[in-house]
């Protein structure tokens, strides 16, 4: 069973946390143009590599921020929003 | 069964990146159709190593949108020929497929499903839980207790096949008519100059050539970064496992959205089966234990009898998926560079009609009549071909 890191509750069962996706930063919703919007809603980094992620650890609806290898599935480290030094 | 050529040659008037059924596909009806034979496949892998030779084979055209019951149907009749057209028996077999309905709500979009169906003359019905428990005596109907059944859409022109034959097939037939399969052939880089494809970079040398079409699944990303596109591609493993070969008893194909299981008898006599993707995005074929616990206890509800059945084999493989589970083929802000992507969880069924649409698009360079509604521009102008109420299982 793969176990993963929440930074309140500790290592936890992978069926216990909902994955989120990647973190992208949103454009200005007013500002931004009906195709850069566009971008934002639909596009996605597909490609494997190190990415930050939003996880929530579902039962205690803990939000955290994962650093994880897509390709090898390797968890880095985890830590709450906010609290990265 | 095929030539292996040794040399790449320096030009190319297509290069077709994976040798799975769709490129290979693709390959065989340039070839056949449209007299384009100097024509190079590679692959980094085997022929049909990828997504087909690890879907789990069915073949229906009982979707949602207009868009995608044309196609999918275009599919089906091409299918039912093929092992005619390639001389090789790709043991198609149909079944008669069921799409369990566990709540009012799905029996709603088996009804509007079996509707837009009918209009565009595809074969599909709802049925009530007789008539499935006629069809499939073995069948617990109130699945333990904890879903009962309480219809289905009945799709008869639902099917299997032998999911290698099918790529051995079209390579064949590529390869007997010109076409190059360069297997063990890794792309490394796509060259664009001034928004035109201009050649191939590969493990094995430069390829100089104008026209790229790209067909290969969960890679596909990899390949759109090389020439800057973007796309709303995202990879997620989906794993299928099958059970030790027992005497035929399922006559029927069995999918069920609420329980995640879907679930045919080869012609080995082996049980088939599959669950919905795996939770998070992953580029690796690795399989896991949560997944087999999961399908068999689900799979026990529906049917308890196989509680002693073991399992003998389970695999996984990288589904492209897209945000409104319909593909996305034709061509792409890069001239020359065409894609046959987003194929997700349902692309087996569709691998002659892709490989023929793919084939026109390349050939005239303009986007095939029944492919207009799957181009990727559709995310950039909001309108998407939502197609997730028909997707086999509750992805």
């Amino acid at each position: 069973m793969k176990l993963l890191t929440c930074p309140v509750n500790g290592a936890r069962p992978v069926s216990e946390f909902t994955y989120w996706g990647e973190i992208r930063p949103a454009p200005d919703a007013n500002a931004c143009t009906d195709h850069e919007w566009a971008d934002y809603v639909f596009n996605r980094n597909g490609a494997p590599g190190v990415k930050r992620e939003w996880w929530c650890h579902t039962p205690s609806n803990t939000w955290f921020i994962a650093e994880r290898d897509t390709e090898k599935d390797r968890v880095m480290r985890t830590w709450l929003p906010g609290s990265e030094a | 069964m095929f030539t292996a050529p040794t040399e790449l040659k320096s030009a190319y008037d297509v290069v077709i990146i994976g040798a799975g059924g769709h490129g290979l596909a693709a390959a065989y009806y340039l070839a056949r159709e449209h007299g384009i034979t100097n024509v190079a496949v590679l692959e980094k892998g085997y022929i049909g190593g990828g997504n087909t030779g690890r879907n789990t084979t069915i073949i229906r055209s009982n979707y949602l949108t207009p868009e995608g019951v044309k196609f999918y149907d275009a599919s089906v009749h091409l299918w039912q020929d093929l092992s005619e057209d390639f001389d090789l028996n790709l043991f198609y077999s149909t079944r008669g497929h069921f799409t369990l309905a566990h709540t009012d709500s799905a029996v709603r979009t088996m009804r509007w499903r079996a509707e837009v169906n009918k209009h565009y003359g595809v074969e599909s019905e709802l049925v009530g839980p007789d008539f499935i428990k006629r069809s499939c005596p073995s069948i617990d109907i109130s699945c333990n207790g904890h879903a009962p059944i309480l219809g289905a859409l009945y799709h008869a022109p639902g099917s299997i096949a032998r999911h290698d034959a099918v790529a051995w097939g079209y390579g064949r037939g590529a390869c007997q008519r010109g076409v190059e399969i360069h297997q063990q052939t890794a792309v490394t880089g796509i060259e664009v100059k001034g928004g035109k494809v201009v050649g191939v970079q590969t493990s094995r040398g430069h390829i100089a050539t104008n026209k790229v079409l790209c067909a290969v699944a969960g890679s596909t990303p990899r390949l759109t970064d090389m020439v800057g596109i973007q796309t709303p591609i995202y990879i997620h493993p989906l794993q299928a496992m099958v059970s030790e070969p027992m005497k035929p008893w399922l006559d029927h194909i069995f999918v069920s959205g609420s329980l995640h299981i879907y679930i045919s008898q080869s012609a080995r006599g082996e049980l088939v089966m599959g669950a919905s993707l795996d939770p998070y995005e992953l580029h690796s074929t690795r399989s896991t234990l949560d997944f087999t616990e999961g399908l068999s206890a689900h799979m026990l509800d529906m049917f308890p009898f196989l509680s002693n059945v073991k399992v003998n084999r389970q695999w996984g493989g990288m589904s492209d998926m897209t945000p409104d589970f319909a593909p996305i083929m034709g061509k792409t802000p890069v001239e020359g560079f065409y894609l046959d992507s987003g194929w997700g969880t349902w692309g087996f069924k569709a691998t002659p009609v892709c490989g023929k649409t793919m084939a026109w698009t390349v050939a005239n360079d303009s986007p095939h009549e029944l492919i207009t509604g799957f181009s990727l521009d559709r995310f950039r102008n909001y309108s998407l071909t939502g197609e997730k109420g028909a997707a086999s299982v509750g992805h």
